[in-house]
């Protein structure tokens, strides 16, 4: 279980969060929707403690995670995986070096062990026999398909994507939205999609939490907030620009 | 104006904490053998081995400078064959370690500051602490260690290959006796000389891999912001180098007197 808890940030005179409260719960797929500057991916990374709050608190499991320092939260973060959204590969290594990069700091695994997770992982990601290839020969699709490999091969609790669709034409886009949907049957994960691609929205989240001005403006189910008939929700849900 | 040197001042003190900071981390790393065995085999590879051209021409062209103008001097006061003996004991003392840390400041500092400042802009170190990995036991303690015992060895190559030059240089062209020439060489250069030169180019080697990861690990974000990390760690490595040494050079003469004189 998540919860944040009155969060505020700002950077330099720019304040991006305002005290923002949610609640996501073991086992929800939530999506993480607002315009772009609206300090969605700053917000999902104080849930994983990449960056620190200027106020307020972030519970992972009952632990308050903002008090930590950062040995203390590389044993949280155990618990995570995250998808970047430029994929954030290790481009001094192949992809199966990239994948197999957690398992290998764990120190518990042997090689052969090792490699069976590394082929198992990018079959579930549809990217099979693509081990020795570099991460620069990959396309904008396969580099998100290997960090979502590289993000789950040690068997998280709660994946975090960062706009995984972002950049991506909507054929790829709808495989990276199965592939979510995939993982969070296959691995029974809690899902933090932060998009604002209205289609995958719908599709991944069974939790929507709008951000705007700040603040969380709406915190409901996908049907209820496609359906509401707030100008602010309505606006963003149909994609008008401001007159 | 007393905003501006505020401001200076402040971000200069906020770095210097910051490095402080830094050194702090990597030292307890090291303490808790946290680096891969692989990462730290790799690093000596890229530090000592790939220095090795740029490290043996400096110490070779240093050392027949410096013999052909101690030479011209002592040539004028029919010192000739002193010549090697101040060769000797400036390359061990002096240029050997401060020249060879400047050099590996400029292809070895840039590396590493542009290696890991792309890493910051590319989120990958956002990644390694995603992956329950601190940047600190994976990216700076092994280049850290790996530039405390590359820079020795560099140090040592140096030194030998300048002095030799300097005797080929003072035997061959300048026509001096080699039997006074390497004798008075070593009468004057002690061990104590090639000590303080390897204690120097140890604390050089941390210098350079600590300003460079740390210049990396605070870059600015795009290409520009790694362009400015890279200028500046071979900028303020090689300054910290030679303010060090200064201060070095009057540590160890100190420690010198006090413990194998008295």
């Amino acid at each position: 279980m998540i919860e944040v808890r009155q969060l505020s940030k700002s950077f330099g005179p720019q304040l991006i969060l305002e005290d923002v409260n949610l609640r996501i719960e073991s086992g929800e797929s939530a999506v993480i929707i607002g315009r772009s500057g609206g300090g969605k991916s700053v917000l999902i990374k104080h849930i994983i403690g990449l960056l620190q709050p200027d106020a307020g608190e972030v519970f992972v499991d009952g632990e308050n995670i903002t008090r930590m320092n950062e040995r203390q939260l590389l044993r949280v973060r155990s618990k995570f995986g995250m998808v970047f959204q430029g994929a954030a590969l290790f481009d001094s290594m192949t992809v199966a070096e990239n994948v197999a990069f957690p398992l290998e700091r764990k120190h518990q695994f042997t090689p052969g062990e090792i490699a069976k997770r590394v082929a198992a992982v990018l079959e579930l990601v549809d990217l099979p026999g693509t081990e020795k290839k570099n991460p620069a020969e990959l396309s904008g699709g396969m580099r998100k398909r290997v960090g979502l490999a590289r993000a789950i091969v040690y068997e998280p609790q709660i994946v975090l994507y960062d706009e995984p669709t972002t950049g991506l034409d909507p054929i790829v886009s709808d495989s990276i939205d199965k592939l979510i949907i995939r993982v969070r049957d296959h691995l029974k994960v809690t899902s933090i999609v932060v998009t604002h691609d209205m289609r995958s929205a719908r599709r991944v989240g069974n939790h929507v939490i709008m951000l705007h001005e700040r603040k969380v403006y709406a915190n409901c189910t996908p049907e209820k907030l496609f359906a509401s008939a707030d100008p602010v929700v309505r606006q963003f849900v149909d994609g008008v620009a401001d007159e | 104006m007393n905003f501006l040197a505020r401001t200076w001042v402040g971000e200069w003190l906020t770095g210097l904490g910051r490095l402080a900071v830094l050194t702090r981390d990597a030292v307890a790393s090291c303490l808790t053998f946290k680096a891969s065995r692989r990462d730290l085999l790799y690093q000596i590879y890229f530090i000592g081995i790939k220095s090795q051209a740029v490290v043996l021409v400096t110490g070779a062209f240093t050392g027949m400078v410096l013999t052909a103008q101690t030479y011209f001097q002592f040539h004028k006061v029919k010192m000739d064959t002193a010549t090697l003996a101040v060769v000797g004991v400036s390359m061990c003392d002096e240029l050997g370690p401060v020249l060879t840390a400047l050099m590996v400041a400029g292809r070895v500092g840039a590396a590493i500051a542009a290696e890991i400042g792309t890493m910051r802009v590319t989120e990958q170190i956002d990644a390694l602490r995603t992956l329950a990995t601190h940047p600190v036991d994976y990216l700076v303690v092994p280049r850290l260690l790996a530039s405390m015992i590359a820079l020795p060895l560099l140090t040592i190559e140096s030194i030998v290959l300048g002095i030799g030059s300097g005797y080929i240089v003072g035997t061959q062209l300048m026509g001096i006796d080699p039997t006074y020439l390497y004798f008075n060489m070593l009468k004057y250069t002690g061990d104590i000389d090639v000590v303080f030169g390897l204690v120097k180019s140890f604390v050089y080697g941390g210098i350079i891999a600590l300003i460079g990861c740390y210049k990396g690990m605070t870059c600015g974000m795009g290409a520009e912001g790694v362009g400015r990390a890279t200028t500046e760690a071979v900028v303020f490595s090689s300054i910290t180098i030679l303010i060090a040494n200064f201060f070095l050079t009057l540590l160890l003469q100190r420690l010198y007197v006090l413990f194998w004189l008295s």
